[in-house]
């Protein structure tokens, strides 16, 4: 392999060629991919030139992230075809798609917090003299990358862990830029960032659009797109639905083609008067926790099923965690019943006093202990209920164990199997159980029906509303915006950690979700669309 | 110009070993009867290198976020094969003492392929494995003992003086960092056994190559562990079996490490810092005994030293914010 | 909802029951005395297999300790100096009077809950990793033991109450057996039948599950190396009582056995699963390792290899981490 102080310089004849070449720097062609049941790429298509920014966009569960991982070699597609400069190409780990000129800049970073900003940006071929890394000419070429990225303020040296998010961000990209690419990806590089970054990413992913280098840039961030992107492909469940010039789809269309569903869930009707209580049973005030929360206030009354909006990793997670008590160094007032509430950890959440209950976003790593029972699963949140001094009641266990198996109808052969044996839908509805075991007055779920078959999620849509008729007070936050639409009686849409829009009854529509998610000003109602930081 | 404040601020921790043992020697010289003179300074440094190369051979492995536990008994089997193998002239000395070193590095090597390709965890595994190299040097050495034609003259020359001044233990001593730890710490591999022990997943996305940097570091954890016992051999010319003290150097070289700034946790710290640290735990019981302290106390001293480092180094864990993350 | 899908759920999973450790264990435990009885027929004599029960009765109440804190997926290294330490305080209380040895037993098992109290502090409040919390304290009470007794042998002897549990027996059956089938049947009726044990697995299995589920993690840890602890002072109160005095460094014998003796059982050295009878099991086995070894008069050497590549094989066999775990 060439020496990376060794590669030609940029600009280059060898890589401008492709742009008058009849074939397109890249293209995908009928690219399947399935995980388990579900089809994550449905014979998707992709055209990328040389030489111009595309945008991709869609909502959660688009198939974004998958055909990401595709396209880097990451995973290998079931059907389909590859075509680099006109001629198929199939990676077999990053590394050969990294070798092929396709650099990939992941959300999830991929620095080392120890080493030092040169150290990580020539992490995988350092130059090197005698068999050691030759520090001069490594810290040449971080700089140069550096530069490239405009980042020049970051000193090579400096440890990446004490950069603050922002700028590792800028590091990241420095790291893809020295490999050469000819393709570079960016999945929602630019959520970090502060303002003054993206304007400065901006220039930089302008330069490299004019040195020929395609660029293929994944945001939600409407006004981004509309200020960086020359061509722009909507995804939508797997498929490609349109690819069109930028600018040449109003907002308004390019929602109507994010949304659109093959089906329709039935929903249990909700009451048709809203629950009016005068004090709500849960309460949250100024709720901030730095940086993923920002003054985020609420209420819940008792039988209200309130939403979470808005798309992932905008704060819907946090905000769960604080109310349960997992965050440290929260700040806001939380009050229960009208009165303040210390929860400073998920033991004091689920005591009676409060009677809360939180069903974690992952079931395998934090809602059940997989290779436990289902008996002892069930029983973990509520052992004190079956317990005296405690000593566990093991008849009263097994009675509460198959009351609630009975309740949830839960498929399972037997208490005693391990719960990693039941299927997907199955192992949700068991930490359901384990909730519903205290009888919680506040329950908490985060996206609770993410990858469970069809004929689950109505018997858990039909529970909610169960719980929410007997009393409970239930916030729920879910990616599915049909389950918003059918289950909620409010929705608040998170953007940037603050809520961008409170949606009620009527108001809760596909169109008003998509467009407060993207943060679009809505004309209609005067709402201002949250301010960038 | 930036750039020396970041060495510094790197090797802060090195500095502050340093620092604490220079100030340690000081008093310790000071009130020695015999002062300053090349004698004294050479049975420190004797006594304080054979800690120094142990907690040395720990630090390879502690910076991949690994712990050897097997370090004494590595230590401890080196010692007694040399006493066994480093016969003769010189030459032949020489040559006995190279394959005392192989044994030792392929105990790294054994070390490192369980947990590596075992994916066996390292405490469990250098547990396992101390007993084996134990079992070995009790075989080897039932009983303590000295060949009788043992090479006395060439380890009187590795452990005498340089120029009638300088502790030629010292000599050795600087000449491993030089020649073993430098290129280590500056090669790819090193890099990338930094990096395996910082963020593993991180450096695996980056595309290094964590496998072969952490069979290294194991291995050549395995070679400076057999070069302290080869050193014991000097001292003692002959080899004892004693369960004891190796499982006293194991401990003491966690010790000197977590003194010498490097992190238990992987990714940072140097072994000169350990050096440092080996030389100033060493200097405990050197001032008790200046200070006419009753070497009763000595074991628990150290021992408290160890148990106030280690939480000093726990101490940013109260920064973590998120509970959640405190667990695996 | 049919019933067909609800299988009379007690019935269906005796097949899950059965561990493969366990019945392993208890397998390799019959070869041995097949071979030992081949090598010689008082082998499996009733007086010489109680007398193997007896040696490994000791074995057995410490490592019931060590199999508290490996199910958590931590372990305990201070177990050396603990065992030692139990047996040193409780003879030395001995020496004060009636009084004192009247509680010389509870003074040496209080002697540990203590010593398992700072090492729980260090791991569920500081978060330092378990080995090195447990081997720095295992440091410190050796310093304390030797700063105690000057160095030299303790002169102190047992109480009359330690030498009854430790060395007596009544009508064939030693007291050290019953005093380990008492901790035993503790040990089982703890991590089978109460709140506590519960949350132990559950902690061993996935920390941040527990956490979530709103158990007090923390407090669980504490106990749990508390408990570990003191049963270990125990088991070196026993010793000493088997002895007649307690001796220095009596307890660094002990570690690694009792560690492969746990792993032996089929308990996960990741923590999170295995069972008592497996425990059991495997401090057999190792005695009777032990003692076929000491027959066939391999020296210790051998004996100390044996241990560690069967800890090394049995982990290959059963305690393979992920991946990422590792």
């Amino acid at each position: 392999m060439p020496n990376a102080a060794d590669r030609p310089a940029r600009g280059a004849i060898s890589r401008k060629t492709s742009m008058n070449d009849q074939h397109p720097l890249f293209r995908m062609e009928g690219i399947s991919k399935r995980y388990g049941g579900v089809r994550a790429l449905e014979r998707a298509d992709l055209t990328v030139e040389a030489g111009r920014v595309h945008a991709i966009l869609g909502e959660n569960g688009a198939g974004k992230s998958t055909l990401i991982k595709v396209m880097a070699g990451v995973v290998a597609p079931d059907e389909g075809r590859m075509l680099l400069d006109g001629r198929e190409v199939k990676f077999a780990d990053p590394a050969a798609a990294n070798a092929a000129g396709i650099a990939c800049i992941f959300q999830e970073l991929s620095l080392i917090p120890d080493l030092t900003v040169a150290d990580n940006i020539l992490a995988a071929e350092p130059p090197t003299r005698f068999g050691m890394i030759d520090r001069k000419a490594q810290r040449r070429l971080a700089e140069q990358a550096l530069a490239r990225a405009g980042a020049e303020d970051i000193h090579p040296l400096m440890p990446v862990k004490e950069l603050p998010l922002s700028r590792r961000q800028l590091v990241e990209i420095a790291k893809a830029l020295v490999r050469d690419p000819r393709l570079l990806i960016l999945d929602e590089a630019t959520s970090a960032l502060t303002a003054g970054d993206v304007a400065k990413v901006f220039a930089v992913l302008r330069r490299l659009k004019a040195e020929g280098i395609a660029l293929l840039y994944i945001s939600h961030r409407m006004q981004e797109i509309a200020e960086l992107a020359d061509d722009c492909t909507v995804f939508r469940n797997g498929r490609k639905i349109a690819t069109y010039r930028a600018g040449s789809k109003t907002d308004d269309e390019v929602v109507e083609m994010m949304i659109g569903r093959e089906y329709r869930h039935v929903f249990p009707p909700k009451p048709a008067t809203p629950p009016a209580d005068a004090v709500p049973v849960l309460e949250a005030r100024h709720l901030s926790w730095a940086p993923r929360l920002n003054d985020v206030s609420f209420s819940v009354r008792a039988g209200e099923v309130v939403g979470l909006g808005g798309l992932d990793g905008q704060g819907q997670r946090e905000l769960l965690l604080a109310l349960f008590g997992v965050l440290r160094g929260t700040r806001g007032e939380v009050l229960v019943d009208g009165k303040p509430a210390r929860i400073t950890a998920p033991q004091a959440a689920k005591a009676p006093a409060i009677g809360m209950a939180l069903i974690p976003e992952d079931r395998k790593t934090e809602g059940l202990m997989l290779p436990m029972s289902v008996r002892d699963n069930l029983s973990l949140s509520a052992l004190s209920m079956v317990s005296n001094l405690g000593i566990i009641d093991q008849a009263a266990e097994r009675r509460a164990v198959d009351e609630m198996i009975k309740l949830l109808a839960i498929r399972t052969a037997g208490t005693r199997v391990p719960a990693g044996s039941l299927s997907g839908g199955n192992q949700q509805k068991l930490v359901i159980a384990k909730w519903l075991m205290r009888e919680p007055r506040i329950i908490l779920l985060n996206d609770p029906t993410r990858g469970i078959d069809v004929g689950t999620k109505q018997e858990i849509y039909q529970l909610l509303r169960r719980l929410a008729d007997s009393g409970a007070a239930i916030v729920l936050y879910s990616t599915d915006y049909d389950e918003l639409i059918g289950c909620c009686d409010k929705v608040l849409v998170l953007y940037d950690g603050t809520v961008s829009r409170v949606l009620e009854g009527p108001e809760i529509t596909e169109r008003a979700l998509v467009g407060s998610a993207l943060n679009l000003a809505e004309a209609d109602t005067g709402q201002r669309a949250v301010e960038a930081t | 110009m930036r750039d020396w404040r970041f060495t510094l601020a790197e090797q802060r921790a090195t500095w502050l070993a340093l620092g604490v043992f220079l100030a340690m020697f000081v008093l310790y010289v000071a009130n020695h009867p015999a002062g300053f003179t090349p004698n004294v300074v050479q049975t420190a440094a004797n006594k304080g290198v054979l800690l120094a190369l142990v907690a040395m051979a720990q630090t390879f492995v502690v910076v991949t976020a690994g712990i050897d536990l097997s370090v004494g008994m590595v230590f401890i089997l080196a010692n007694c094969l040399a006493s066994h193998l480093v016969v003769g002239s010189a030459a032949t000395g020489m040559a006995g003492m190279l394959v005392v070193l192989g044994a030792g590095t392929l105990c790294g090597v054994l070390n490192g392929a369980i947990v590596i390709f075992g994916r066996l965890q390292p405490i469990v595994t250098t547990i396992a494995t101390g007993a084996v190299f134990f079992g070995i040097a009790l075989w080897l050495r039932p009983f303590p003992g000295s060949a009788p034609e043992f090479s006395a003259e060439l380890a009187d020359a590795l452990t005498g003086k340089v120029l009638g001044v300088v502790p030629a233990s010292l000599v050795v001593l600087a000449a491993v960092v030089l020649l073993v730890w430098v290129p280590f710490r500056r090669s790819v591999l090193g890099r990338a056994a930094y990096a395996a022990g910082s963020s593993e997943m991180a450096a695996y996305m980056s595309g290094m190559p964590i496998r072969r940097a952490k069979l290294l570091a194991y291995a050549l954890s395995g070679l400076l562990a057999a070069m302290g016992g080869v050193f014991l051999t000097f001292f003692t010319y002959s080899g004892e079996a004693s369960l004891a003290n190796g499982n006293t150097y194991t401990l003491y070289s966690i010790a000197a490490v977590v003194l010498g700034g490097v992190s238990l946790f992987g990714g940072r710290g140097s072994a000169v810092g350990a050096i440092f640290g080996a030389l100033a735990f060493r200097a405990i019981g050197d001032l008790m005994f200046v200070f006419d302290v009753d070497p009763l106390w000595q074991p628990l001293f150290q021992g408290l030293v160890l148990v106030l480092a280690v939480s000093v180094g726990a101490a940013r864990l109260f920064q973590v914010r998120n509970k959640l993350e405190l667990f695996g | 909802m049919t019933d067909s899908a609800i299988k009379s759920p007690e019935r269906a999973g005796w097949r899950q029951r059965i561990d493969l450790p366990v019945v392993t264990a208890f397998g390799c435990i019959v070869l041995l005395l097949l071979l030992g009885s081949l090598y010689s027929p008082n082998f499996v004599s009733p007086t010489y297999l109680i007398q193997q029960l007896k040696v490994g009765a000791f074995l057995g109440v410490i490592a019931t300790g060590m199999m508290l804190v490996i199910l958590l997926g931590q372990i305990d290294l201070s177990l050396p100096w603990t065992v030692t330490a139990g047996a040193m305080m409780a003879s030395a209380l001995t020496a004060y009077g009636p009084l004192g040895e009247a509680l010389a037993i509870p003074f040496g098992v209080l002697c540990g809950i203590a010593i398992g109290l700072v090492n729980g502090i260090g791991v569920a409040y500081l978060r330092i990793p378990s080995m090195i919390v447990t081997l720095a304290v295992n440091a410190v009470v050796q310093g304390l033991m030797v700063a105690y007794t000057g160095g030299f042998a303790p002169v102190d002897s047992a109480s009359a109450a330690m030498r009854f549990l430790g060395a007596g027996s009544s009508f064939g059956l030693p007291h050290a057996v019953i005093a380990w089938a008492v901790v035993g049947i503790g040990a089982i009726f703890l991590l089978g039948r109460t709140t506590f044990g519960r949350a132990v697995y559950a902690i061993g299995n996935k920390e941040a599950a527990a956490y979530l589920s709103g158990i007090p993690t923390r407090l669980v840890v504490l106990a749990a190396f508390a408990l570990c602890s003191g049963i270990a002072a125990f088991g070196g109160v026993l010793l000493a009582g088997y002895g007649g005095k307690a001796a220095q460094s009596m307890g660094d014998a002990y570690l690694l056995p009792a560690i492969a003796a746990v792993v032996l059982g089929g308990t996960s050295i990741l923590g999170g699963r295995g069972s008592y009878l497996g425990t059991v099991a495997g401090v057999i086995l190792i005695t009777l390792l032990q003692s076929i070894l000491s027959v066939m008069q391999i020296a210790e050497f051998g004996r100390q290899i044996i241990y560690g590549a069967i800890i090394i094989g049995m982990m290959l066999l059963y305690g393979r981490g992920s991946a990422a775990r590792g």
